[in-house]
Order: structure tokens, then sequence, then C-alpha cells
């Protein structure tokens, strides 16, 4: 793909807000800087504006006020498919597309950017093994898979075209608890192995202390709090403690 | 002479009656699935629309179809053939359940699937015809059932103004207040319209996505 890494930042909010209809403030005044190759946890509970956040750096959604960079080039200036053909955008229980097989999901932006057959077919067989599936899943439709396997196959396809950048918006919050760990521990594996920026969106404390690098925590449309695990352990903030108060007394259970 | 004689004793008579008849259905259907589709998508796309676009569909439904043969009398190069008019008239009738369809089967799509697509980078023609149509498939397919079963009813009428067809043997037969030539039309208009909707039906469940 044509993206060459640089030395700014990955992705950067500068007093980003988002509004519905001029009214309701969604993200009000967002400053955040996100390095290349390190996995920013959106921490916060429903409502909070984790998931607006993510839909406006691949541009789902234009900010109201501010402006957001990535990769150095404010978006204004990016081309909205090639931004987004960069980005890997996995989405809760995979989005994927009921009409065609989990090797024609995978293998759709590959074969829009051009590829040859037999590099997709290749490229899909690669990936079904990354994420733990058989190649013969290849052929199946979406809903003859189970969950597990449907956001197997949703993270398979945000890599199809190896992009830098990753969003994933509660990827594994539709799973069942054994499934959810499992799929867990095999994206942390795969998380080292990748080396992508990722910005990762979750209600689920423990979830973010997993993968995050660092954890920004929103409450109401604002970032309240933003740090490392050790950081956000040990923070006195208020609401990190609440949150944080909230999962012990539930047994980490969101 | 009750109506199987009689339609054996014309069955060439029947035959071509028959063959106008489907000759107006269809090509007034295939006319209004080139017009009312790309609407039905258009409106998705310009939300604006929607509401003077499904309007004036609405309204065009709702003029008596007798009256509206005989309004389109007068219209140039249309009004010189009987047939035209008929075809004009019954192509905007079907209008309304294919734009109608279309857009409803556009915006029934799941609205994950859409943001996934695009959030992939697909260009809105792309999204269109790889995701958004072919999943709505199903939904227009049965505005263009709903259409050709109306259409098939509405043809009849057609013979008012001469435009020939199956209406022939009903205005004919009413004529005559003989019930066996009215039922010579109305017979095959009915096995016309069953067979267009259990086959379209055919049609639609096979290509609805699982």
């Amino acid at each position: 793909m044509e993206f060459t890494p640089n030395d700014a930042p990955a992705i950067e909010f500068r007093h980003v807000s988002y509004s519905l209809n001029n009214t309701h403030e969604l993200v009000r005044d967002l400053n955040l800087t996100i390095s290349r190759g390190e996995t920013l946890v959106l921490l916060g509970r429903s409502g909070s504006g984790k998931t607006t956040t993510l839909k406006l750096v691949n541009h789902l959604l234009t900010p109201s006020a501010g402006e957001i960079v990535v990769d150095g080039r404010p978006l204004t200036e990016w081309d909205v498919i090639r931004l987004r053909r960069i980005i890997g955008y996995v989405i809760q229980e995979g989005g994927l597309f009921p009409h065609f097989t989990v090797g024609s999901n995978i293998g759709l932006v590959p074969k829009i950017e051009g590829w040859p057959a037999t590099r997709i077919e290749n490229r899909v067989r690669e990936l079904l093994q990354l994420v733990g599936l058989s190649p013969d899943v290849a052929g199946r439709y979406p809903s003859q898979l189970s969950g597990g396997q449907r956001q197997r196959v949703g993270v398979a396809r945000a890599l199809a075209a190896d992009p830098p950048f990753l969003l994933m918006d509660e990827p594994f919050g539709a799973l069942d608890p054994l499934t959810r760990a499992e799929l867990q521990t095999e994206f942390l594996a795969l998380q080292n192995r990748l080396r992508k920026t990722i910005v990762f969106v979750t209600h689920d404390l423990r979830e973010a202390l997993l993968f995050g690098t660092r954890i920004a925590l929103m409450e109401a449309g604002q970032l309240v709090a933003i740090g490392t695990k050790e950081e956000f352990e040990k923070s006195t903030h208020p609401f990190v403690v609440a949150y944080r108060e909230a999962f012990r007394t539930q047994g980490g259970q969101p | 002479m009750n109506v199987w004689q009689f339609m054996l004793q014309n069955r060439l008579e029947v035959l071509d009656l028959t063959l106008e008849h489907l000759w107006l259905v269809g090509v007034s259907t295939l006319l209004s699935v080139l017009i009312g589709v790309p609407l039905g998508i258009w409106i998705t796309r310009w939300p604006g629309l929607n509401k003077p676009i499904l309007g004036t569909a609405n309204v065009i439904q709702t003029i008596p179809s007798l009256a509206f043969f005989g309004f389109l009398l007068p219209a140039p190069w249309i009004g010189t053939r009987a047939d035209r008019l008929a075809i004009l008239a019954l192509t905007l009738y079907a209008l309304l359940p294919l734009i109608r369809n279309t857009c409803a089967g556009i915006k029934g799509v799941d609205p994950a699937v859409v943001e996934a697509g695009r959030g992939m980078g697909l260009t809105d023609r792309q999204l269109l015809f790889q995701v958004e149509l072919p999943l709505a498939l199903g939904v227009i397919i049965a505005g263009i059932r709903v259409a050709t079963v109306i259409s098939v009813g509405l043809a009849t009428i057609a013979a008012a103004i001469g435009a020939g067809g199956l209406g022939e043997y009903i205005f004919r037969g009413l004529a005559m207040v003989n019930n066996s030539v009215i039922l010579a039309g109305a017979i095959p208009a009915a096995a016309m319209a069953l067979l267009a909707d259990v086959g379209l039906g055919w049609l639609e469940r096979k290509l609805s996505p699982n």
C-alpha cells in the first residue's frame, strides 16, 4: 500500500469536538496523540464517546470542530477512500457481508486493489491461519460460522491488505466469556507480532489492561484520564478510581 | 355455450389477446424497473428527494385507471397508439412499489454491514453494487412481483382505449351480457397473474441472502 512511515505521530486529535445536529456534543475538545506502534485503548461506559472518537479517525464521522491528523497529514487533505484502505476496521460481531463467503469477505479489499487471484487466495489462506482458522472455512458463509469464528474472520478481513493502522470497536464484546478469553489471548500474541498502531475501544477494564500500551478513560464525551497501565492502576483520579472499583466489586465482570 | 367451449373455438384469438396482454405487462414492467430501481437508489442517496418522489408516485397510484388512460389520450406520439398509451400508464402505476421496495430494501441492509464496508474503504458505487443491491435484491424482486400482479389486472382496462389484451373479452362480454366471454378474458388473466406471482416469488426466495 502507498504508505511511507515518517516521524510524525500516527494519529493526533487537536481540539476535536463532534456534535449531532449542532446540539448534543458527543465528543468535546479532545486532545490526544497516538504514537506509531502503540495500542491505545479508549475505555469508558456506554455513551461516553469512545466509539464516536474511533469513527472520527477513519472519517466515518466528520468533526464539527478541531482537526485530526493521521500520519502527519490533516484528515481534510486525505482522500477518504485511500485513508480507509490503510486503516483496518474491526467491529463487534464482525460486520461480515452475509452474501459473501469467508474467502470473499477477506479478499474484498485486495480484489478492489487489483491483486491477482492467486495472490488473494494465498493471502486469504495465510490470514485464516493467522487468526486460527482452518483454510477450508474460506468457502463457507458467515451464517455457517460461530460467533467466535465470525469475529476471527472480521480481524482477518481488517488485516487483508496489511494496513499499518487498526481500529477495533469492542471486537470481543459479543462473545461468551470462554471464547472471549480465548480470542483475547490469541489477539495479544497477534498484536506483538504485527506491531500495528491500534486504537481499541472497550468498556472492559481487564481488556484495557491486557492490550493497552496506554489507556484513555472517557466520560461524557471528554477525555478524563490517560496513562500507561501502571499509571492507570495507581491513579487517584476520581473517575479512574470509580471505574476500578466498579470492576472490583463485580469480580471483573462488566 | 360455456367458457371452455368458447375458448376452444376461439383459441387463436385467445392466444393473440394473451400475447398482447403479455406484451403490455412485460414492456411496462421492464420500463418501470429501469426507471423505478434507479429512482429508489437515488432517494437513499438524497433523502430530501424521498418525499417528492414517493409522493408523486403515490398520487399517480390514486388516479383511477380508466381516467388515467383517458387523460393520456391527447399526449403527442404516445396518444397516437393505444398500446403505447397503455404501456405508459401501466409503467407509471408500477413505479410506486418499485421505488418504495428498492428504497426499503437498501435501507433495510444491516447498518453494521454497511458501516463495515464504508470503513474498509469501499467507494459509494462499490458499496452499492457489491453490498447494498445484492442484499436488497429479495425486497426489490418482491416489489417487481407486486407491480407485475397489479399490472396484469390493470392491463385488462387498457382494452377500453383499444389497446387490446384480454380486457377485450371482458368488455365485449360485458356489452353482450355474456359471462362465458367475460370469463374467457378473466381466466387467462388470472392465470397469468398467478403464474407471475409464483414465478417471481420463487425468484425472490432464491435471490434473498441467507
